[in-house]
């Protein structure tokens, strides 16, 4: 993979802040011994949780961690007034909490049931209003395009969240080389679908394949992201491998994981979870604590890692950046 | 009784690897053991009809108990550790979100039920008790309720729950009865 590091000597090794902190592992081991004093505490006396620093926690977490801003891309997104730490969230964490049904509905399951997953040979189809349609190896994919690192909050629709330290590309940079046509209004992408490889797939959980889609302008925004590896390693099979989509300011679900079609189409797509439950997931999904899921709040959000629960921005924190691809458009219609 | 078992689940989750989200992992291990707890309860009567072993209605206190003390700890750690204690967005929860209404009224059943479990209550309300301990089954209902409008899309197991429950519902109604009835009415042609 060509990694592309600003500011990096070629052929250097990676950074060593790019390496998973060793003070991350042992802060995580502390947060679970924390967890479950404070669960007995809170159990016998409520008043005593007060007493346990949980504060301390997560500024320690973030003061041992926010060197891996400094990495890289740094974190884009610059909303002002943003009164909490961004800290990385540990590799162990990104990599073994994860939603991807085709391997299992639990968070565990992916990293348990991925292993399935074949990334070699892997092939990405370009097809629709363009002028460079055909079959692309993923090898040709990582030689043409060379990925930088990219650090990114990622929001889920069920209110936790991460901050990932991905390796990718632009999607713009390679929707530029296959020259959509004035009928390509719309970004198309599809998930790999095969019973064989992905166990998950045999219950009908969502109507598979995995589908997502993008407006155009979205799809072209140089925030949109096509990753290829995450924490300077390639993408863990449960984490999309070999190449996924990042959209930072859209919930999770947006963000589908190993493409194996890339279509530009003229009308809307269809997308998975807005087909499960249109009432609950539209089309654009984009971060907003304005706008509740039917079911559950949107306004706070769970950072991995984190006790308490922080309140949740608009368009994930991006919205200096991408605000303006949505002014005059009804945010609670088009949710 | 009640805080001994409160004490010994609080900390058994708190040996165990919860994960990355170990507050959402210990909301989903207290509710699965409410659950299943309740559900386990309920058969106990079934089974003491099927069986005429009748000392077995002993464990039947201790399994509820068992139970109320996991949904105790499953409110508990809501309200203290996810919400923080953050009044405005606890009653905000329980109004608007349904699946929190139905919760916190399941739980709330549950709380006489678990005060009147003595031998001492059961005396003070005699028949009065056995009327209201049927609050049990409202409150497994909405328990039910409350998984299947929790999960985002999965519903396997709020389902498999809701099955358990019909049959161990249906297993109460006095079928034995009401056929006594037909074939009475039959025979006197």
């Amino acid at each position: 993979m060509l990694i592309k590091k600003p500011g990096s000597v070629p052929g250097s090794d990676i950074p060593a802040s790019e390496i998973t902190p060793y003070e991350v592992y042992l802060n995580r081991r502390r947060f679970m011994g924390r967890m479950a004093r404070a669960a007995v505490a809170a159990a016998v006396t409520p008043g005593a949780l007060a007493a346990c620093d949980f504060q301390g926690g997560s500024a320690e977490a973030a003061e041992g961690l926010a060197a891996g801003d400094a990495a890289g891309g740094g974190i884009g997104g610059s909303s002002g007034g943003r009164a909490q730490e961004d800290a990385l969230t540990p590799y162990d964490d990104v990599t073994q909490y994860n939603n991807y049904y085709e391997f299992g509905t639990g968070k565990a399951d992916p990293a348990r049931n991925a292993g399935s997953l074949k990334t070699r040979p892997w092939t990405v189809t370009v097809e629709g209003h363009c002028e460079r349609p055909g079959e692309y190896a993923i090898e040709d994919i990582l030689a043409r395009f060379p990925s930088e690192e990219r650090v990114y909050r990622l929001r889920c629709v069920e209110a936790w969240s991460m901050v990932i330290p991905w390796l990718g590309f632009p999607l713009k940079d390679l929707l530029t080389w296959v020259e959509p046509t004035s009928r390509a209004r719309f970004v198309e992408l599809t998930t790999l679908f095969d019973r064989e490889q992905m166990p998950g797939v045999r219950r009908p959980v969502l109507d598979w394949p995995y589908v997502e889609g993008l407006r155009m302008d979205e799809a072209m925004h140089p925030l949109t992201l096509m990753a290829t590896g995450l924490y300077g390693r390639e993408l863990p099979n449960q984490n999309g491998a070999p190449l996924r989509l990042v959209v930072p300011w859209k919930y999770g679900f947006k963000s589908i994981k190993s493409v194996v079609r890339i279509r530009l189409v003229e009308e809307m797509p269809p997308t998975s979870w807005n087909k499960a439950a249109p009432n609950e997931y539209g089309f654009y999904a984009n971060v907003n604590p304005e706008v509740d899921h039917p079911r559950w709040s949107q306004a706070r959000e769970r950072r991995i890692g984190e006790i308490r629960q922080r309140p949740t921005l608009m368009f994930n924190g991006y919205g200096e950046e991408v605000a303006s691809l949505y002014t005059g458009m009804d945010l609670r219609r088009w949710f | 009784m009640g805080l001994g078992p409160l004490l010994w689940v609080a900390w058994q989750l708190g040996a165990q690897d919860l994960g990355a989200n170990p507050i959402e992992a210990v909301l989903h291990l207290t509710g699965r053991w409410a659950l299943v707890l309740l559900l386990v309860g309920l058969c106990v009567s079934p089974l003491r009809r099927l069986t005429g072993w009748s000392p077995i209605i002993k464990i039947r206190r201790t399994l509820g108990l068992f139970a109320f003390s996991y949904a105790s700890l499953h409110l508990l750690v809501y309200l203290v550790v996810d919400q923080g204690l953050a009044w405005s967005f606890i009653v905000e929860d329980v109004l608007k979100r349904p699946f929190i209404t139905v919760g916190m009224a399941s739980f709330l059943l549950l709380v006489p039920l678990a005060v009147t479990s003595t031998r001492g209550w059961m005396r003070r309300l005699g028949k009065r008790w056995q009327l209201l301990h049927r609050l049990v089954y409202p409150a497994a209902g909405l328990a039910v309720l409350h998984f299947y409008w929790k999960v985002k899309a999965d519903t396997f197991w709020p389902l498999v729950a809701a099955m358990a429950l019909g049959v161990l519902l249906l297993a109460r109604v006095p079928w034995r009865r009401w056929v006594h009835r037909e074939s009475r009415s039959s025979g006197t042609r």
